[in-house]
């Protein structure tokens, strides 16, 4: 895995997927405690570029070194 | 050694012996020389100056300073005094120490230059939103003022809590001999902010006002039972007993004393602390007391209302008669005092309460 | 794989905070925690924060900081410095807290050069009452006190103030304004904001960065749209960029 999501903190402002460069981003259909979809993301497709970790707003995402 | 000194540059030089290091305000007739003095002499020991572009900015620069944990200071007057009311507010509700001073001049709006004590109601209930008070020292001299400057830092850092220093135009601008005190050794309080979040706070929204309140009340209560501050004159056996602060308080303390001479039983009390008012002072008076009498500055007669309070809470069993000499503006000269009190004995001067 | 760089949210800032979704606020204190932490002064701080929605910030943030009267963080940042020259001041506020009812502090701050760093989070109203007119809306914004769109003949035209500094404060070290669209953008807005700290630290004088911010709530827009407004309305007029470098870098 490359980058870790911490569930509760999305909004589903939808910045990251956005501006993700490989699409790896999407919706996920659970709700978190906040009554959110957070997001999740396609470890296939993730290149660890960092961008959702730059535009997001919540401190959404933890990229791994 | 006493030396003749103007009332605004000795309350200034004692406000640096007695620890203040920041200094921001804005010029207004009649405190300005206090920050003219304060503008070189900061500077000399250390401190800071800042000449603000408001009565507002200055206050907000001493919240600044005071949350780092130094002694600061503004002065001002009636109009700046109103400008500044939120930032009490905030320095209060933050529980930091400050130390505001106002030479109080009369009227309503711009007002006039003249001397005057027409902001007693505001400066003892403050003129700020929401529940708070503030301690306020009434000195009726220069050396007063001087001696009760260290008073004013220690009890604002003791209790949290903001001192007004209610003088009037008249302190500000005369002359009188003053011996300075010496120099206190300078500390930051241990709740200051550094930079390192030393002391916790808790953030806006996080506050319980419900616990607040118990702290609160608790607060002002000790204050109200230990910080009362007066002076006292012949009232143990007084017929009438003159009630009166400040620079009018000299001038009733004359008459007090003439009117002894003159074989009329009268006594006086000055108020030194406006807030906590002194309602101790008013249990020695005699029990067969036929009257008080404020002697004021200002118009409509502020004093009265806890002048009226006190005597009646102290004398329960009787329903004492108050009376208000209200002068407007300036001095009043002992001469008129002793007249108007003649006037009260007589029933031409009828009782507020 | 192996040559990702670790992105990890500064503890300071890595918890709930009470932003609308999208909101630019929690990028640009993520950013300033960022350089807080590179240039090692994460224990040498103290933000005076604005009321609005900066107060949330407030809020949350677990570090030496004060809740000022609205608008007057200039003077009350002005107050910290004085006394404590070699703390980082930096004072967090909205449009409407520095540039409306704290126009005067905020102008006096950058006038007398205070060693201060001034960032104003700029959305184009004021956010937390509602969505009212600010002093940067733009002509023909709609907001819940111009609902017809502002009219500039008769409210004034929106205020430009890192440019005005950058003229007219001989004062000033450094005034920039950045903006939180795209990644890129984020990146050099991160680099202005440590320029704006550099200053500070060198004690080289007053420095500012304006950032463009989305509001989608009081604009009525999503989050992604929000930003395309930053890009095409807000930033024709509002150019990006450093409109008073730092001596050194020039």
């Amino acid at each position: 895995m490359k980058v870790e999501i911490k569930r509760e903190r999305c909004k589903e402002c939808g910045l990251c997927i956005y501006h993700c460069p490989k699409k790896a981003i999407s919706k996920s259909d659970s709700l978190n405690a906040n009554g959110y979809y957070p997001v999740q993301i396609d470890d296939a497709l993730c290149i660890g570029c960092g961008v959702c970790y730059t535009t997001c707003p919540d401190g959404v995402f933890h990229v791994l070194g | 050694m006493a030396e003749m000194m103007k009332g605004n540059e000795a309350i200034a030089e004692a406000a640096v012996r007695a620890g203040a290091r920041f200094y921001a305000g804005y010029p207004i007739t009649p405190s300005s020389e206090i920050m003219e003095y304060l503008s070189w002499r900061m500077n000399e020991v250390g401190g800071a100056f800042v000449q603000a572009e408001s009565e507002l900015a200055g206050i907000n620069m001493v919240i600044g300073a005071s949350s780092c944990g130094v002694r600061a200071l503004t002065a001002s007057s009636g109009p700046g005094i109103s400008l500044k009311q939120e930032g009490i507010s905030t320095l209060c509700d933050e529980g930091l120490p400050a130390v505001v001073i106002t030479q109080v001049r009369y009227g309503n709006g711009l007002g006039t230059l003249f001397t005057s004590q027409c902001d007693y109601n505001r400066e003892t209930r403050g003129g700020g939103q929401g529940d708070y008070r503030c301690i306020v020292l009434c000195p009726s001299s220069i050396q007063e003022f001087v001696d009760l400057m260290l008073p004013a830092y220690e009890l604002a850092e003791k209790y949290r809590i903001v001192t007004v220093m209610m003088g009037e135009g008249t302190l500000g601008q005369m002359m009188e001999p003053v011996e300075l005190p010496d120099f206190v050794e300078v500390k930051r309080t241990p709740w200051a902010l550094n930079g390192h979040y030393t002391y916790k706070k808790i953030g806006i929204f996080e506050r319980d006002s419900m616990a607040e309140a118990v702290e609160l009340r608790a607060k002002y209560a000790e204050i109200k039972e230990n910080e009362q501050r007066w002076q006292e004159e012949s009232i143990a056996d007084a017929d009438y007993v003159f009630v009166a602060y400040g620079v009018p308080g000299r001038a009733t303390l004359g008459a007090v004393r003439e009117l002894r001479a003159a074989g009329e039983k009268v006594g006086l009390i000055r108020p030194i602390t406006a807030w906590p008012y002194p309602d101790k002072a008013f249990a020695n008076i005699n029990p067969n007391v036929k009257g008080i009498i404020t002697v004021e500055e200002n118009a409509t007669g502020q004093m009265i209302d806890d002048a009226a309070l006190a005597i009646k809470k102290t004398h329960k069993d009787r329903n004492i008669p108050a009376y208000a000499l209200t002068y407007v503006y300036n001095t009043p000269p002992i001469n008129r005092i002793k007249e108007d009190y003649f006037k009260v004995k007589s029933g031409e001067i009828k009782e507020v309460y | 794989m192996a040559n990702t760089r670790e992105r990890k949210v500064p503890a300071l800032v890595d918890k709930p905070m009470d932003f609308c979704p999208g909101c630019g606020h929690g990028i640009v204190s993520r950013l300033i925690m960022e350089c807080l932490e590179e240039l090692e002064q994460l224990d040498n701080i103290i933000f005076p924060i604005g009321v609005g929605c900066s107060s949330n910030l407030g809020a949350g943030l677990e570090c030496d900081r004060l809740h000022c009267c609205h608008g007057r963080a200039g003077a009350v940042a002005t107050g910290m410095k004085r006394v404590n020259p070699d703390t980082l001041i930096v004072s967090y506020q909205g449009d409407g807290d520095a540039y409306n009812i704290g126009i005067a502090e905020t102008f006096n701050a950058a006038y007398r050069g205070e060693n201060i760093t001034v960032i104003v989070i700029n959305n184009t109203n004021f956010g937390m009452t509602g969505g009212q007119m600010s002093l940067t809306t733009m002509e023909g914004q709609k907001t819940a006190t111009s609902v017809y769109g502002r009219d500039c003949s008769v409210t004034g035209y929106p205020i430009r103030f890192p440019e005005m500094v950058a003229r007219e404060f001989p004062n000033a070290a450094y005034a920039a304004r950045g903006t939180v669209t795209t990644p890129a953008n984020i990146n050099k807005l991160k680099g202005y904001i440590k320029n704006a700290l550099q200053a500070q630290l060198n004690h080289e004088g007053y420095s500012v960065v304006e950032v463009l911010s989305p509001c989608p709530i009081n604009w009525g827009l999503t989050p992604v749209n929000a930003m395309k407004r930053i890009e095409d309305e807000l930033i024709p007029y509002y150019p990006i960029g450093e409109f008073k470098k730092r001596e050194e870098a020039k």
